[in-house]
């Protein structure tokens, strides 16, 4: 039987390489990984938790977040192809258009 | 140690190695194929979490589904220009520092809510099965939320076939 706070070290270790990714790549479509991969780490300690309690509402909100980060992924996929094809580049630093 | 344990610590290995290992790529391509690691290691996770319906779940929509998304976009976008830049930003130093600062705030936190974060622990004899548990709760008291997630997917999918779309 695996103690519920191993599966918060997990869930931690993945979030911090998630943020790590996110706040210093500069190629946008590792950044948008990186925040799947935080989604992924929350889910881990939701399913902890629900089967340390045995209630599945932890699961049912894991789901939520799955249907959340698919929206996400749709929807930043399709912003990555627009700015691609007016600018031909990758880069997050690259995406100043809205600066003055 | 039971086979339990042994699985999770390696699942729980292979999902950090992964990890790093996608965080680090210069090639996006490789990195795609890291992050499915961790999301399969993170299945089997769900697996040994007696939460079978989350791990078929996790398997089909994250791996098989957005997965694709990703690669198929990466196919469209790939420049062999990219790899050649510098792939860290000008801020990375200090950008790592805070999210280290972030991982020992939550580390101090769980350290020392270990007995008064967690309690007791609940665990009935025979857990209900799981499929039929979530579809119970997803159908009965978490429906609103459910055609709210429905609406939401609906946003999404406009959403990116307008961002995709050549001309507006």
């Amino acid at each position: 039987m695996v103690p519920v706070d191993h599966y918060l070290w997990l869930s931690l270790a993945l979030f911090t390489i998630g943020v790590i990714g996110v706040l210093t790549r500069r190629n946008v479509i590792i950044i948008l990984m990186s925040i799947e991969l935080i989604l992924n780490a929350v889910n881990i300690n939701l399913v902890a938790f629900s089967h340390m309690f045995g209630s599945v509402d932890g699961q049912v909100f894991a789901i939520f977040i799955i249907t959340d980060a698919a929206a996400e992924a749709a929807v930043g996929l399709g912003i990555i192809l627009a700015f691609f094809r007016n600018r031909e580049t990758l880069l997050a630093d690259e995406m100043d258009m809205l600066k003055w | 140690m039971g086979l339990n344990s042994i699985l999770f610590y390696f699942f729980a290995a292979l999902a950090v190695v992964s990890a790093i290992l996608m965080v680090t790529r210069r090639n996006v391509v490789h990195g795609a194929v890291y992050l499915i690691t961790t999301l399969l290691a993170t299945a089997g996770v769900f697996l040994l979490l007696q939460a079978e319906f989350l791990f078929i779940t996790q398997v089909i929509l994250y791996v098989g589904g957005i997965m694709v998304l990703f690669v198929f976009v990466i196919m469209l976008v790939n420049l062999d220009v990219s790899l050649l830049q510098y792939q860290f930003n000008r801020q990375r130093f200090v950008a790592g520092v805070l999210a280290l600062a972030l991982a020992a705030q939550l580390f101090i936190v769980i350290k020392m809510g270990k007995t008064s974060l967690f309690p007791q622990a609940r665990v009935p004899e025979v857990l209900p099965k799981n499929t039929e548990a979530v579809a119970d709760a997803l159908f009965g008291r978490f429906m609103l939320p459910f055609e709210i997630a429905s609406i939401l997917l609906l946003v999404a999918m406009i959403g990116a076939v307008v961002m995709a779309k050549r001309r507006v």
